[in-house]
């Protein structure tokens, strides 16, 4: 049976993993490599790696990392933050990530889904999607959840899908942070409606609220960052209590 | 020394780091001659099966892999292209292996199968110290029927080949590079064979 994924979420400036960790025995805990290991031996079904550099020097940094994360890591990885062109999405991929996330780029030009997706693959290509609700309505957002844009997520997200998208990342910007649980309704109907992976991102705070998303929400993963950087839930206790709740997990 | 062999069908690179990380010795090549004289072989790639099958034929691979003798790994798509025939383009493949590879049935599953899944009833020494029930990471929307060349078999929707084995020749539909430490096994008892 296919299993349901835990992915941690590592952000990176310059080259260096943000956020603290409570790793024992873990030498350098800014090191992407080493916490991604760390992690992949922890029993974490995919890593991914969002670059926050604002500079362009910072951006250099990343596609080099990416090269020594490939060469150290045995599980699949994703990496994102800054894509903007099918050339930047290909130096990723020679650079040996397994997919790329894309997500202001393809709200501004959705046709760059359509053309990561036919150049290599729909498999190579995540479209996340950050939106929050104004007035009753799931609004697109960007920017951090700063700026609405004129798309609405249901729509947006069919036609990421038509476009090739190989999963969807969605992260409601009203609950990210807040460690309150997931919008599981919402998780529910974008997996009704659409036939490729939804990740669940922005708001878990317990087991339960994983739980949850991965079960009523109909998630197929979970993705997080600080529950598992701060050592708040680790990864096997994690699993073990999804397993004890027959969600089916690797472990 | 393992051949990879590279017929041009994009990225070569997750099986080379994951023998880098095995400390194996290898070489990228679509040199028959290498091919040959090598200890092991490793077949990966990705793509679509017709545009893969031209590519091997127009290196004359399509000939020189079938001959082979010692061990050779077939990995995703290159394990397709060592069976019978792929419903993808409907493409006639290079039948080291009876099995037809089928589009998975539409309706009720998401397509590609992605992710982690288990592997049952396994045999033969690739599968050496893993037991039913491992877990490996797949990427695709083809599969391998289930026939008597199966040593290893997923559900996903239906039954289809894990990995299959004939003679000399192995092949496995999900990534072995990239399924943590159980592929890390695999990949060792392969370079044990």
């Amino acid at each position: 049976m296919l299993a349901k994924r835990i992915i941690p979420c590592l952000d990176i400036k310059d080259g260096q993993t943000v956020k603290g960790i409570n790793f024992l025995g873990l030498q350098n805990v800014g090191d992407p490599v080493e916490l991604g290991r760390r992690y992949a031996d922890e029993g974490a079904d995919e890593l991914v790696y969002l670059d926050i550099s604002a500079t362009l020097e910072g951006r250099k940094t990343f596609a080099q990392l990416v090269e020594k994360i490939a060469a150290g890591i045995n599980i699949p990885f994703t990496v994102g933050g800054g894509i903007g062109s099918v050339e930047d999405a290909g130096l990723l991929l020679k650079a040996g990530a397994d997919k790329v996330t894309v997500n202001s780029a393809a709200v501004r030009n959705p046709q760059l889904v359509s053309d990561i997706a036919s150049r290599y693959g729909s498999q190579f290509i995540v479209v996340a999607i950050d939106a929050k609700t104004i007035d009753g309505r799931w609004v697109v957002t960007t920017h951090g959840g700063k700026r609405p844009t004129d798309k609405e997520l249901f729509s947006w997200a069919r036609e990421a899908e038509e476009r090739g998208a190989g999963e969807i990342l969605f992260t409601s910007m009203d609950h990210d942070g807040t460690k309150n649980g997931y919008p599981c309704d919402t998780f529910a109907r974008l997996s009704e409606m659409l036939s490729i992976p939804i990740v669940a991102s922005g708001g878990a705070g317990s087991v339960a609220d994983i739980a949850e998303v991965l079960t009523v929400g109909r998630a197929d993963a979970a993705l997080a960052a600080s529950i598992f950087h701060y050592g708040e839930i680790a990864i096997p206790d994690l699993k073990r209590q999804l397993a004890e709740q027959n969600i089916n997990v690797r472990i | 020394m393992i051949a990879i062999i590279d017929y041009d069908t994009g990225n070569l690179c997750s099986v080379v780091n994951a023998l880098g990380r095995l400390g194996a010795e290898y070489t990228v090549t679509s040199d028959p001659a290498v091919i040959r004289a090598a200890e092991r072989v490793l077949l990966p790639g990705v793509g679509e099966a017709r545009t893969a099958m031209a590519r091997l034929r127009e290196r004359g691979l399509a000939e020189v892999i079938p001959s082979l003798t010692q061990p050779v790994l077939g990995i995703c798509i290159g394990l397709q292209l060592m069976c019978a025939h792929s419903e993808e383009s409907d493409t006639p493949c290079m039948g080291i292996f009876a099995n037809r590879v089928r589009k998975f049935p539409a309706g009720g599953l998401k397509v590609p199968h992605m992710g982690w899944n288990t592997i049952e009833g396994l045999s033969t020494p690739l599968f050496d110290g893993l037991t039913g029930g491992a877990y490996i990471y797949y990427v695709h929307s083809y599969a391998p029927e289930v026939n008597a060349d199966t040593i290893a078999t997923t559900t996903y929707g239906i039954p289809f080949s894990g990995a299959v084995a004939r003679d000399n020749f192995f092949g496995t539909q999900f990534h072995p590079e990239k399924s943590g430490r159980t592929g890390e096994l695999i990949l060792q008892n392969f370079l044990k064979l």
